[in-house]
């Protein structure tokens, strides 16, 4: 185990490796279905991952904006923006969903 | 199982067969069924893919049958979602409530659907006239459950 995969807990200083899963308009307008990436510390977030993407530019600057309808679940439940994130999450990032 | 995600079809009259078999208690039956239109915003549909997000999607379903559950006095509910490539007429999804009484099972249905176009994951990508889109989520839905909170 690396230091990413290490959650210091309280403390919160250290950076967490999560699994992100990308679905529909949002996976083909990345290109990508999943990858992991590490979450700065010290207190990594939904935000602190969401900002950490938008700075790739393009697609994901545009597609991530503030103003657009992104939704976001933290291990298969809907998550908020100051959602924490923990070593090993599973963290999915979709639009508002269509289905019936 | 109360909820199902597949690609193959689905008959009602076998589910609902099944879910009143040797329940007496069972005093009304309401269902619904989403099927493909030919046609949405102005443009002719000749197919649609539905994506979903296996392992979320059955967790969300569960939670809108048991919140049902807890809001009415009714007694199982089905809920059977398709994914995958579908035409026009073909079934998407299926809701059977069985209760006591219709009052009940009716509400309770209309809620289900309500929640599931609002809260699973699941979504379109139509194949149209004027080329292949995502579908986009609407006001509408949003409106018609937020009616039951």
């Amino acid at each position: 185990m690396d230091n990413a995969d290490v959650y210091k807990g309280l403390a919160g200083e250290a950076a967490v490796k999560v699994s992100v899963l990308f679905f529909a308009r949002l996976r083909e307008a990345f290109g990508i279905e999943r990858e992991d990436i590490v979450v700065p510390g010290p207190a990594p977030t939904v935000s602190a991952l969401q900002a950490l993407l938008r700075q790739r530019g393009g697609a994901w600057e545009k597609e991530l904006a503030p103003n657009r309808p992104v939704r976001i679940a933290v291990n298969q439940d809907m998550a908020s923006a100051d959602t924490p994130l923990r070593a090993g999450d599973e963290v999915a990032v979709f639009p508002p969903v269509t289905g019936g | 199982m109360p909820v199902r995600v597949q690609t193959q079809d689905f008959d009602i009259a076998a589910e609902t067969a099944a879910m009143r078999a040797d329940n007496p208690g069972i005093g009304a039956i309401a269902s619904f069924i989403g099927l493909v239109r030919d046609l949405n915003e102005g443009d002719s549909v000749s197919a649609m893919t539905l994506e979903h997000y296996p392992g979320m999607t059955e967790r969300a379903l569960e939670r809108i049958v048991q919140d049902a559950k807890q809001r009415w006095d009714i007694i199982e509910v089905l809920v059977v979602h398709r994914v995958g490539t579908l035409r026009p007429l073909d079934q998407i999804v299926l809701v059977i409530v069985t209760g006591a009484h219709r009052g009940e099972a009716f509400a309770a249905c209309e809620f289900v659907m309500d929640y599931l176009k609002t809260q699973a994951p699941f979504w379109k990508k139509e194949q149209t006239s004027a080329g292949d889109r995502w579908v986009d989520a609407r006001d509408s839905d949003d409106a018609a459950a937020q009616r039951w909170q």
